[in-house]
């Protein structure tokens, strides 16, 4: 019996792995995030430490700037929407969490929903 | 962390922010010295104690009917009506005072007043109420949990909680629903060397000058050098808060 359940996952498993390795060459199942360049040639950090520790630079600059008035630009939101957020054809900005945008691209395919745009401004400031 | 010197756009960056400072000094008009850039706190440093910000109201220039600095604050912060008079949130209003013996009235405006021991923080469960270093008391909007137990001690009325969902913030003023809010002496322009708020701004332009902000730890400041001169009070002095907004005529 033990036996049997043993060969049944492993083949279980070879199949999950086959479907896994199958997108490297084929199109992928489900759409990728398209996102947005921003403005100038480079972000404020390497992309591969935004992608990972965005929202720990936010959190540490937020606690500055609300307690203390450090107002630093290198990891303030503000900043992040400054460069991120993109003109539609009437020249109008369109917010970086509507879907598509900057925020909401990744964030949307991740499925991990956002709060700071329940207060922060979603486009540039005057 | 990540390699400083891979990062050419950080320079780019500082150069925007020097233009920013250099232009927010030019806006003003010739002739008109409005604040000192170079006194400027630098970007990346804390606020400290060094500087206490207060406020003189002189209710004697407060003109009858006159909204200035009401409209200007709310412009300037975001602040927009809902038509619901009892739900809309106020950062400043004007109070008209009437003395029953005389019938004189006397006019100010009353918003934060910035005490130097806010009965608001003491009573917030989780310390989302502050009081920065520079002696300005604000929410901590990401920790404020709206319980309102801050608009109950508050002996002026000075803070609203925010109702309803917002699409419409300032970027220099991130509000939400379910927060509570209040004066916060234009931070933003404070902590880009401004000493100016809206309100004051607002009213001196109208002609009236009924409020002169400054540093009160400064003696040689215009607001320090006026306190010492002349008789002023503070609203509900037998709470002992040592506010931070004064006035003068009531
Ligand atoms: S006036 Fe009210 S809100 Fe302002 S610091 Fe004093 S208690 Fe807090
Ligand atoms: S409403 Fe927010 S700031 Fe006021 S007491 Fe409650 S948690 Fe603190």
């Amino acid at each position: 019996m033990n036996h049997l359940r043993t060969c049944l996952l492993n083949a279980a498993l070879a199949l999950l792995l086959g479907a896994l390795a199958m997108p490297a060459v084929a199109e992928p199942r489900t759409p990728l995030p398209n996102i947005v360049k921003g403005k100038g040639d480079q972000c404020v950090e390497p992309t591969d430490v935004m992608r990972r520790d965005h929202m720990e630079f936010l959190k540490h600059q937020r606690d500055g700037t609300v307690h203390q008035g450090i107002r630093t630009k290198q990891h303030s939101l503000k900043g992040c929407i400054e460069c991120h957020a993109v003109k539609d054809d009437g020249g109008e900005y369109v917010p970086v969490n509507a879907p598509g945008q900057f925020c909401n691209s990744c964030h949307g395919y991740a499925a991990v929903s956002m709060d700071c745009f329940q207060c922060h401004a979603t486009t540039p400031g005057k | 962390m990540s390699d400083r010197s891979r990062q050419p756009d950080q320079e780019r960056r500082n150069f925007l922010g020097t233009a920013a400072a250099a232009t927010a000094a030019l806006a003003v008009a010739p002739g008109l010295t409005l604040f000192n850039v170079a006194g400027a706190k630098p970007e990346d440093q804390a606020v400290t104690s060094e500087n206490r910000w207060g406020m003189l109201v002189d209710a004697n220039k407060c003109a009858d009917g006159c909204r200035a600095c009401v409209e200007a604050c709310h412009e300037e912060n975001g602040i927009s009506s809902r038509g619901r008079p009892t739900t809309d949130p106020q950062w400043i209003r004007t109070v008209t005072l009437r003395d029953r013996a005389t019938g004189r009235e006397t006019r100010m405006p009353v918003m934060c007043q910035h005490c130097e021991h806010p009965p608001c923080v003491d009573v917030c469960p989780t310390g989302a109420s502050f009081r920065r270093a520079d002696g300005i008391v604000l929410v901590d909007r990401h920790i404020c949990i709206g319980c309102r137990y801050c608009m109950m001690a508050c002996p002026y009325k000075a803070r609203s909680l925010v109702h309803e969902a917002l699409d419409d913030q300032v970027a220099h003023n991130p509000r939400g629903k379910g927060c509570v809010e209040s004066c916060n002496f234009c931070v933003h322009r404070l902590d880009e060397g401004n000493p100016n708020p809206a309100c004051v701004e607002a009213c001196d332009k109208d002609g009236h000058k009924a409020l002169l902000f400054g540093d009160m730890s400064d003696p040689n400041s215009e607001l320090s050098t006026a306190l010492a001169s002349v008789a002023t009070r503070q609203i509900r002095e037998d709470l002992a808060l040592n506010t931070g907004v004064r006035y003068q005529g009531i």
